[in-house]
């Protein structure tokens, strides 16, 4: 077990750093100008210079190369000084936004807690209402509420999250005036009534989200149900005298949930991609938010650091998601 | 073979055949079979329907602008007065055209992959790794970037709106195709050690041979079953681009840049947003409800029962 982990966590290095390769030679090969937004006065020879302070013209590998550096060097060692009062990063160099002319993880810092909120809050939305219907329409196939389940789950599957946005909007902000309908980041819990506030305003964002999500987790909790009603296990408990309640909600659940955990575990970066749009509809300023921005500006660092992220999220996902199933199923033995 | 003439009648009963027993679980599904009359009425509407409408997609009236709905304009018109229906037919044949092309391509693709890495031992190694790497790059962020970055190029060098379907067709195509290559390499890997196709390959048939009359044919429905879910994504992510403002520039409709424009108007328009949400949610719906009776009706193991 340990080693298989020690294993998958080697494969996840190279795939993560190939993946950042594939981000930087995407960025790079574009035919785009980081110097086009400077003014036509500027003398050609100024702006060779500007180019070369932005390291522009290193060779690709060099480039590649101090990106990695600062990435996972000297960005960790920041993290590190802020948090225990070292010294380690003194005066090295960060990976500096040309948007803000500030570091890109600060930037980051900022905004995450926000992202982190609505896509955390709706996730366990989006859990806490899938497991119970999964189970009862799995336990009652083929009635109406299974009917009425399947049939919900698919339009929630299929409805895209920038038209939910929209219609909630109209529908919770606009007509019944019940929640705003975009997010202030700037606002600050003190007391009850701002936590009000707070949790009121985060209704919205986390409702849209929480749909798609909902959607998916109770096909598979269904699934996952029925594969597991038929089996021989479930005839011993009944056979035993014990209570139906027990039977599902103990024997068959604690049995489902092996598959459904890791497919909660790798929807969590699609709820993540979600909510580039979600936060773009609300208005919140997240990470996803940022991303956009910093596409607009031609930021190429911040855009670099940001889908790296991303991407290492879905991997270090993928990675908790093989490593749970191994723990979960004690069928499954990897040498 | 000689066929008893009083036989024929029974042996051609409907569902004798391979596509008539799919047809006939098909039809069972209610719901794939509603789903596949919405979808095919939907296409035909916008494919006939530029044709068939009086108003032009971008045919500006602007005293007539910021109508409601009426008998002239049942969805009503935009700030500029251009009728939304025709608008909504213009945009949605590009939706649609858009999810199409891109499932092809996808559907190419992980077919190809699938096909090489389950059937040549010494590539399967090497390509499922690379569909693993795909698997884990962030698509969105990746789509908004390409979308970005080369969108002023390909402009350049094949007009404004050619330009732009070339690159979303070829985006979305060169993101999706994983799915398929795991779920074909998995079939091609089971249909290999099949007697038939040792047979073939012990009467000394090509690889290549081998691959298209045995093993194509063979791997076709859940091909045909990707491909119907395909196209739902293409069309959600062209939508999404478009919506975030990164798809085709913004005289040209498709539904997700409808709905962009919408956006700015919900507070006084709310109406506005539902035409091309609904359009979107309605096809991608039907889409999925015929990719789930696909599914039930070309699976041996659930037909029949």
């Amino acid at each position: 077990m340990f080693d298989y982990t020690v294993r998958r966590l080697l494969i996840a290095v190279p795939t993560l750093v190939i993946i950042s390769l594939v981000i930087f030679l995407v960025l790079s090969l574009a035919p785009n100008d980081p110097m086009a937004q400077v003014p036509m006065t500027v003398p050609p020879e100024v702006k060779e210079k500007m180019r070369e302070a932005l390291g522009l013209g290193q060779p690709l590998y060099v480039q590649f190369w101090k990106w990695l550096v600062q990435f996972f060097w000297i960005e960790p060692q920041v993290f590190i000084d802020h948090y225990f009062g070292t010294q380690f990063a003194e005066g090295k160099l960060r990976v500096i936004s040309w948007q803000t002319r500030a570091p890109v993880m600060d930037t980051v810092v900022e905004r995450l807690p926000q992202t982190l909120w609505v896509v955390g809050m709706s996730y366990v939305v989006a859990i806490a209402i899938s497991i119970p219907i999964g189970i009862y329409s799995a336990y009652k196939q083929y009635s109406v509420f299974d009917q009425a389940g399947t049939f919900i789950t698919m339009v929630g599957y299929s409805i895209p999250p920038f038209f939910t946005g929209p219609l909630v909007i109209v529908i919770f902000a606009v007509n019944l005036e019940w929640f705003p309908s975009t997010y202030d980041t700037l606002h600050k819990v003190v007391d009850w009534d701002s936590f009000v506030i707070q949790m009121r305003q985060m209704v919205l964002p986390v409702m849209v989200l929480a749909i798609q999500g909902t959607a998916q987790i109770s096909r598979y909790m269904r699934s996952a149900i029925l594969d597991n009603l038929n089996q021989d296990y479930v005839r011993t408990a009944r056979a035993k005298g014990l209570s139906e309640s027990i039977v599902i909600l103990v024997h068959v659940l604690r049995n489902s949930m092996i598959p459904v955990v890791t497919v909660i575990a790798l929807n969590l970066p699609l709820i993540f991609g979600g909510a580039i749009i979600t936060e773009q509809v609300f208005k919140v300023n997240g990470i996803g938010q940022q991303l956009i921005l910093a596409i607009y500006a031609n930021d190429l660092p911040t855009i670099q650091t940001l889908t790296f992220i991303f991407a290492f999220l879905i991997v270090g996902m993928n990675l908790i998601a093989d490593v749970l199933y191994a723990i979960l199923d004690p069928r499954i033995r990897y040498e | 073979m000689n066929k008893i003439k009083g036989n024929e009648e029974v042996l051609l009963h409907p569902g004798s055949s391979y596509w008539g027993d799919v047809w006939l679980q098909f039809k069972k599904h209610k719901g794939a079979l509603i789903g596949a009359i919405l979808f095919f009425s939907i296409v035909i509407a916008v494919m006939i329907g530029p044709f068939l409408w009086p108003f032009e997609a971008n045919g500006i009236d602007i005293r007539s602008r910021n109508q409601g709905p009426s008998f002239l304009h049942p969805f009503g018109t935009d700030q500029l007065g251009r009728d939304t229906f025709a608008r909504m037919i213009a945009g949605g044949r590009t939706s649609i055209t858009v999810g199409l092309a891109a499932m092809f391509l996808a559907i190419f693709l992980g077919t190809l992959v699938g096909i090489v890495a389950g059937y040549f031992k010494k590539l399967d190694g090497l390509l499922m790794r690379f569909t693993d790497l795909f698997l884990s790059l962030p698509l969105l962020p990746l789509l908004l970037l390409m979308m970005f970055l080369f969108r002023e190029p390909l402009s350049v060098a094949y007009g404004p709106e050619k330009g732009m379907f070339i690159l979303i067709v070829v985006s979305i195509g060169i993101t999706s195709w994983m799915p398929t290559a795991r779920i074909v390499r998995g079939d091609v890997l089971a249909l290999k050690q099949r007697e038939f196709v040792i047979a073939a390959r012990s009467i000394g048939t090509s690889d290549q041979r081998i691959i298209v009359r045995h093993i194509l044919p063979n791997i076709l429905s859940p091909i045909l079953v990707s491909a119907t879910l395909g196209i739902a994504n293409a069309i959600i992510t062209e939508s999404a681009l478009s919506f975030l403002g990164l798809g085709f520039p913004p005289d040209f409709p498709t539904w997700g840049r409808l709905l962009n424009d919408a956006v700015d108007y919900l507070q006084l328009y709310p109406e506005r947003v539902m035409w091309p949400g609904l359009a979107i949610s309605l096809t991608v719906l039907s889409i999925n409800f015929l990719g789930d009776g696909l599914r039930d009706a070309l699976d041996p193991r659930i037909r029949g029962r």
